[in-house]
């Protein structure tokens, strides 16, 4: 091994990452990196409380729906769903919604859509098996003081359920986070799509990927740093015990 | 309209898939009557009662609570709910309220009242069960006793007109189910309807208006404690009372 390598020599020159451009490129895309990410976030977990409370509900036409759901969304990958939403959807809607959108974005929305019905998908199944994890009994005893199943839904079953799955929803919420890269081959300016673009205007490979590599390195920790607070000051008297160990 | 029968079960018939668990079942109970029901395990006692506030539908029969017949369709299941308050075996307390969040939350979600009518009642409730220094405490900071307390005084702050029992001591260490059992004999001298699937046969002898043996789905035997636990007419009841007696 050494030996072929006898010779090469590569010019480090961390520089490129703030002179020129570079550091402006980077803040963007960290910054776009956030913002489709977030939204996304949102739309997941909204979705994935949605589908991953019908799942459970004593009613079958709505079950199916959240299965069908589930099973489309999470079994197509990602990127198929950054096309459909970016090649596929836009022509089969109105001229004027359109043309609003190409002029602002359109790459952003799609990317933002994709991401969240994928994952929104994923943290269904994370929301439905916090919901199993209940006792049948919670959900009786709701019944039977009057509250209609939506209430005891929202405010029993899912404010428990959400409470227990911290763990596995960081899980996804990193998932997400780092999915969004693949938003940059429908030129979402991301956070690796500038680091691309640095390479490509410096030729300067390994200071871009190790700089991008870092980002998203802190990124994912501090999201984890959140979530770990989280989980404590909302942790139910009794179950910590339970939650810290599993 | 006065209601001369608190509950009736007419003929009731109730299947889980092959398994028949009430058999046209028939018993009557009076307000402010309380009603002790035992039997061996299987027997229907918690399906039975269950079935009062339709957690449980029936195939076949009738149940009329306070003169409305609740097993026809469109009933309204709050209102029934509101007025029939049941009490587990496991308490099922919600592990993320308050005690005090825990009584609140029907009364301010199902009859609408504000939070400070509510958090009023639910704090004289506490007192009532006997542990207003426990209002702020969550269920998993509660012994059983305190917890099964906390979920009387949650179902009470309906002002159910019924309160249903389902083994509400047998979750409970031993030391603890006099605490239990005295809230719910007080109740019962207040004139609460009230029926109570235990083994506690004490309390049956002292609070029991009447006692019904069941198993298999049916009313084996039923009476007032005197003529029951002394004597007894049926073999099968003899059995199950020297059974849990020798206990
Ligand atoms: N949801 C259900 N689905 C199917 N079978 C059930 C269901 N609930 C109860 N059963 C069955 O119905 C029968 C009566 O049950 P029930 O709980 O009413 O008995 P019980 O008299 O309360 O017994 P225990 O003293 O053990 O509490 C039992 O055989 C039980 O297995
Ligand atoms: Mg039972």
């Amino acid at each position: 091994m050494r030996g072929r390598w006898r010779g090469v020599k590569y010019d480090f020159d961390w520089s490129v990452l703030w002179s020129g451009e570079s550091g402006g490129w980077l803040l963007q895309g960290i910054l776009t990196t956030l913002e489709i990410s977030a939204l996304a976030w949102l739309l997941a977990v909204a979705l994935g409380i949605l589908s991953g409370a019908m799942r459970t509900v004593p009613f079958a036409p709505l079950r199916a729906i959240a299965t069908f759901y589930v099973e489309f969304f999470r079994n197509v990958p990602i990127l198929v769903w950054m096309f459909f939403w970016y090649f596929g959807v836009p022509p089969l809607l109105p001229h004027a919604i359109r043309d609003w959108l190409f002029n602002h974005g359109a790459e952003f929305w799609a990317g933002m859509f994709a991401l969240g019905v994928y994952h929104g998908a994923r943290m269904s199944e994370v929301i439905r098996s916090g919901i199993q994890s209940i006792p049948k009994t919670q959900f009786e005893a709701s019944m039977a003081m009057g509250l209609t199943v939506w209430q005891a839904y929202w405010l029993v079953i899912v404010p428990v359920a959400l409470r227990l799955i911290v763990p596995p929803a960081t899980n996804e919420s990193l998932n997400l986070l780092k999915n969004s890269s693949v938003a940059l081959t429908i030129s979402v300016a991301e956070l690796t799509f500038q680091t691309r673009q640095i390479e490509t205007y410096t030729a300067k490979a390994i200071e871009a990927l190790t700089a991008g590599t870092l980002i998203y390195l802190v990124l994912c920790v501090s999201i984890a740093i959140i979530m770990a607070r989280i989980e404590r000051r909302f942790a139910i008297p009794g179950l910590i015990a339970r939650v810290g160990a599993g | 309209m006065k209601n001369s029968t608190a509950i009736e079960f007419r003929q009731v018939n109730k299947w889980f898939g092959k398994l028949h668990v009430l058999r046209d079942f028939s018993l009557k109970i009076d307000p402010g009557e309380v009603v002790v029901v035992c039997g061996p395990s299987g027997s229907g006692k918690s399906t039975l009662i269950r079935c009062v506030n339709r957690l449980e539908p029936i195939q076949s029969g009738e149940i009329i609570v306070l003169g409305e017949s609740i097993t026809q369709p469109g009933v309204n299941l709050s209102s029934l709910r509101a007025r029939v308050g049941i009490v587990f075996q496991s308490f099922n307390l919600f592990p993320h309220m308050t005690a005090l969040e825990n009584i609140m939350l029907a009364p301010v979600k199902v009859r609408g009242l504000t939070r400070d009518e509510a958090e009023k009642t639910a704090r004289a409730l506490l007192e009532r069960v006997g542990i207003p220094e426990k209002a702020n405490n969550y269920p998993a900071n509660l012994s059983g006793g305190q917890q099964q307390r906390v979920a009387i005084a949650r179902a009470l702050a309906m002002q159910p007109a019924i309160m249903l029992f389902d083994e509400p001591t047998s979750a409970l260490d031993p030391e603890m189910i006099n605490e239990v059992l005295d809230v719910m004999t007080d109740l019962a001298k207040e004139g609460m309807t009230m029926i109570v699937i235990t083994h506690e046969m004490g309390f049956a002898k002292r609070v029991a208006r009447r006692i019904v043996f069941m198993d298999e789905g049916q009313v084996i035997e039923e009476g007032g404690p005197d003529s029951f636990f002394d004597a007894p007419k049926f073999d099968r009841t003899r059995q199950f009372l020297s059974k849990i007696l020798s206990h």
